[in-house]
C-alpha cells in the first residue's frame, strides 16, 4: 500500500482546489480563466470522488470521474470554439462586455 | 282506495295543458282544466263511500323518500275527516271556480299571463299542491305541498317580489327542529312521541308553526302580502287567497293539534294573534274603495277568526269557519269578478251603485254571502262564528268582546261595499251587462251553499271525535250578543249609507285622523318600507355590496393578486440574469448547508 498520506489531504486539498475554482469563477473577468476555474472545480470534485473510491473499495467513483472527464472534454471543445467565435465577433474576453443577452 | 288518483288528476290536467295547450282550442283546454279537477272531486266522493264510517283514518304508503339512518320518511297520503273537510272543500270549490274562470278568462288577454291555456294549466298545478298538501301524512309532504302552492300564486299573480320568505324560514326551522327532536317527520309518530317532550321544545316548535302558519295564512305581521296579492285575476283571488291555500295555516295548525294541546302558551299567542288581526285588518276593511281591497282585508280578518277559534283550544271551530269562509268569501269574490267584468275592468266602489236592476243574478247570489259573512241567522256565518265567540268567550272574555266588536265591524264593510255596488244611482261609465251563466251558475251554487252549508255540515259534530273534546257554550246570551252585533253593522252601514247618503263624507270629516289612519291601512306597509325593506336594501347595498362583496371577496381576490405582484417585485431583484450572481447564491447556500450540516452532526443517522 502506498500509504502514510492520509485521505484528509486528499480531501483538503479538493477542497481547496475547489474553493480556488469557486473564487475564480466568481471573480475574474476573463472568459478563458472563468472556464478554467470551472475545469478546475471538475477536477477537484474528481479528486474527491477518486478518493472515497479508494477508502471505500468501491469503484463507482471512478467511474463517476471518468464521466466527468468526458464531459468536460467535451465542455472544452465547445466552449473554446465559443469563445474563439466571440473574440473574432466583440474583439473581447471580458464577460461583462457580451452579456447582451440580458434584458 | 287509489288516493293518489286525486291529486295526480290535477297534475295530469297541468301536464297535458302545459305542454299542449298551445295548440288546443279554448274549449278543448276548458274541458281538460275542468274535467280533471272535477274527476278529482268526484273520486273523493267515492273514496269517502268506501270508508264508511269514516273513523278509522286510511293511510297509503307509496314509496320510501328519504331514509338515512332513524329517519324514515315515506310518500304516504293520509284521509282522516279533517283531511275529508279540506278535500271536499278544495275540490268543490275549486271545481266551481275552474267553470267560472272560463267566462272570467273568456276577454283576457292581459300581459302578466301569457295564454289562456297557461292560466289553467297553473290552476290545475295548485289544485295538484293544495292536495298534497291537504293528503300529506308527514310534515315533510305537507311542506312540499305548502312552497308548490306559494309557487302557483306567485306564478299566477304574476308578481315580481314575494314577502312570504318569512313563512319558508319558519317552515324550514320549524321542519330543522322536528328532525332534531324526534328524528321522524310522520303526523303519527310525531304526535305520539309529542306527549312525551318538554313542554319548551313543544312550546317552541308551536311558535315556529305558528309563524308559518301566520305567513301563509296572513295573520299579523305578515299579512300585508295579501292585499297586494289580489293584483292578481278574480278566480285566483278567489281560489287561493280566499278559499283554500290561506286557509293551509289553519289546517297544519288544527293538524297539529297534539302539539298545541302541550302547549299552552303557542295556544294563547295564536288567539291573541288572531283577535288582533281580526280587528286590525276590519278596521282597514272599512275604509277601502276597490271592491277587491274590500274582501281582501275580510279574508285577512276571517282567517284572524279561525286563528281566534285554535288559540281557544276549538280546533274543529276554526275548521267550521275555514269551510263557511270558503263559501262565502269565494262567493264574494266571484261576485266582485262578476261585478267587475260587467263593468269592463272597474274596481272603485265610488263609480259603481245601482247595479242591483242592471246585474241582478250578481246581486242576488252577492247578496247570499252578505248575509252569511255578516252573521245572520241561520245562514253560514251565523253558525261558524258563533261557536268561535263561544269557544272564546270560555277562553278569555277579552277576546270575546273584541270578536264581537269585529263581527259588527265586518257586517258593516260588507253591507258598506253592497250599498255602494248595487244601491243608489249608478255613478260609472261603462255599460253595465250580466255575466254569462257559466259564471252566474258557479256563483248560485256557492249562494246555496252560503245560505245552507253551516246547518248542511255541522263541522263540529263531524270532527267531534279527532279533536280533544271541548265544553260547548250553551249561552244563548252569547247567541243573541253576536247576532245584535251583526244586524247593527248593518243597520249602521244602512243609516249611513242608505238614508243619509252625505254622512259618510261627514263623518270622515269629523274623525279625519282614524280614517286616514284606516284609510292608509294604519300605514303598516310605509312601516315596513322604512323598517324593513329599506334597511334591508341599503343594508344591502352598504354592507353586503360595498362592503362585503366589493370589500372582502373583492378585497380577497384583488388582494392575492396585488400581494402576489409584491412578492414579485421584491424576488425580481434576485433574477437578476447575471450568472455570477447566481453563483454567489449557490455558493451561499452551499456554505449554510455545509455549516448546517456541521453544527447539526451531518448525515448521521
Amino acid at each position: 500500500m502506498m500509504t502514510a498520506v492520509p485521505i484528509s489531504w486528499f480531501l483538503t486539498l479538493s477542497a481547496i482546489l475547489f474553493a480556488l475554482g469557486v473564487a475564480g469563477f466568481l471573480f475574474r473577468r476573463n472568459i478563458i480563466t472563468v472556464f478554467m476555474s470551472i475545469e478546475l472545480m471538475l477536477n477537484a470534485v474528481n479528486l474527491s470522488f477518486v478518493t472515497f473510491s479508494y477508502q471505500h473499495k468501491d469503484v463507482s467513483g471512478h467511474l463517476f470521474t471518468f464521466f466527468v472527464m468526458v464531459v468536460a472534454a467535451a465542455e472544452a471543445a465547445v466552449g473554446l470554439a465559443i469563445i474563439l467565435t466571440v473574440f473574432k465577433n466583440r474583439s473581447t474576453l471580458n464577460v461583462d462586455d457580451v452579456n447582451s443577452m440580458k434584458n | 282506495m287509489q288516493l293518489w288518483l286525486i291529486p295526480i288528476l290535477p297534475l295530469a290536467g297541468f301536464l297535458i295543458n302545459g305542454l299542449f295547450g298551445r295548440k288546443f282550442s279554448k274549449g278543448l283546454v276548458s274541458a281538460v282544466a275542468i274535467g280533471s279537477v272535477v274527476l278529482s272531486f268526484l273520486w273523493v266522493l267515492k273514496t269517502i263511500a268506501a270508508m264508511g264510517d269514516l273513523n278509522t283514518p286510511v293511510v297509503e304508503h307509496y314509496f320510501t323518500w328519504i331514509q338515512s339512518g332513524t329517519i324514515n320518511v315515506g310518500c304516504d297520503f293520509l284521509v282522516d275527516r279533517l283531511t275529508i273537510v279540506m278535500l271536499l272543500v278544495v275540490t268543490g270549490i275549486g271545481s266551481l271556480i275552474h267553470v267560472y274562470s272560463i267566462g272570467y278568462m273568456a276577454h283576457e288577454h292581459g300581459p302578466n299571463f301569457g295564454g289562456y291555456y297557461r292560466f289553467f294549466a297553473y290552476l290545475n298545478l295548485f289544485m295538484f299542491f293544495m292536495l298534497v298538501l291537504v293528503l300529506g301524512a308527514s310534515y315533510l309532504l305537507l311542506f312540499v305541498g305548502w312552497e308548490g302552492v306559494g309557487l302557483c300564486s306567485y306564478l299566477l299573480i304574476g308578481f315580481y317580489f314575494d314577502k312570504k320568505f318569512a313563512t319558508n324560514a319558519g317552515n324550514k326551522a320549524f321542519i330543522v327542529n322536528r328532525i332534531k327532536n324526534f328524528g321522524s317527520l310522520d303526523f303519527d309518530k310525531v304526535f305520539h312521541q309529542a306527549a312525551s317532550a318538554p313542554e319548551w321544545v313543544l312550546t317552541t316548535i308551536g311558535l315556529l308553526l305558528m309563524v308559518g302558519a301566520c305567513g301563509k295564512s296572513a295573520q299579523i305581521p305578515l299579512y300585508v302580502w295579501l292585499p297586494d296579492a289580489m293584483a292578481g285575476p278574480t278566480p285566483v283571488s278567489a281560489l287561493i287567497h280566499a278559499a283554500t291555500m290561506v286557509t293551509a295555516g289553519v289546517y297544519m295548525t288544527a293538524r297539529s293539534w297534539v302539539i298545541f294541546t302541550h302547549a299552552p302558551g303557542a295556544m294563547d299567542v295564536i288567539a291573541i294573534i288572531g283577535v288582533t288581526t281580526a280587528l286590525f285588518a276590519a278596521t282597514i276593511g272599512l275604509v277601502q274603495n276597490d271592491i277587491k281591497k274590500v274582501f281582501a282585508y275580510s279574508t285577512v280578518s276571517q282567517l284572524g277568526y279561525m286563528f281566534i277559534g285554535i288559540g281557544s283550544g276549538a280546533f274543529s271551530t276554526g275548521i267550521y269557519h275555514l269551510m263557511t269562509h270558503a263559501f262565502f268569501k269565494a262567493l264574494l269574490f266571484l261576485g266582485a269578478g262578476s261585478v267587475i267584468h260587467a263593468l269592463s275592468g272597474e274596481q272603485d266602489m265610488r263609480n259603481m251603485g245601482g247595479l242591483r236592476k242592471k246585474i241582478p243574478i250578481t246581486f242576488w247570489t252577492m247578496a247570499c254571502a252578505w248575509v252569511a259573512i255578516a252573521g245572520v241567522p241561520p245562514f253560514d256565518g251565523f253558525y261558524s262564528k258563533d261557536a268561535i265567540l263561544a269557544a272564546a268567550y270560555q277562553h278569555s272574555h277579552a277576546i270575546y268582546w273584541v270578536g264581537v266588536f269585529t263581527a259588527c265591524l265586518t257586517a258593516f264593510y260588507v253591507s258598506r261595499a253592497m250599498f255602494m255596488t248595487f244601491f243608489g244611482s249608478y255613478r260609472g261609465q261603462a255599460h253595465p251587462h250580466e255575466s254569462p251563466a257559466v259564471m252566474w251558475v258557479p256563483l248560485a251554487v256557492l249562494a246555496v251553499l252560503s245560505l245552507a252549508g253551516g246547518w248542511l255540515f255541522p263541522i263540529p259534530e263531524f270532527l267531534k271525535a279527532m279533536f280533544p273534546a271541548f265544553e260547548e257554550a250553551t249561552n244563548p246570551l252569547l247567541t243573541y250578543i253576536s247576532v245584535f252585533a251583526g244586524l247593527a253593522g248593518i243597520g249602521l252601514a244602512y243609516l249611513v249609507y242608505m238614508v243619509k247618503p252625505g254622512m259618510a263624507d261627514a263623518l270622515a270629516q269629523t274623525f279625519r285622523a282614524p280614517y286616514q289612519l284606516f284609510y292608509n291601512k294604519y300605514f303598516v306597509d310605509e312601516l315596513y318600507d322604512n323598517t324593513v325593506v329599506r334597511p334591508l336594501v341599503g343594508g344591502s347595498r352598504m354592507v353586503l355590496w360595498k362592503g362585503v362583496d366589493a370589500g372582502l371577496i373583492d378585497g380577497i381576490v384583488n388582494g392575492v393578486g396585488a400581494r402576489c405582484r409584491d412578492v414579485g417585485s421584491v424576488l425580481r431583484l434576485l433574477q437578476s440574469g447575471s450568472i455570477r450572481s447566481y453563483a454567489t447564491w449557490v455558493l451561499f447556500g452551499s456554505v449554510a448547508l455545509i455549516l448546517a450540516m456541521g453544527l447539526f452532526g451531518g448525515l448521521q443517522r
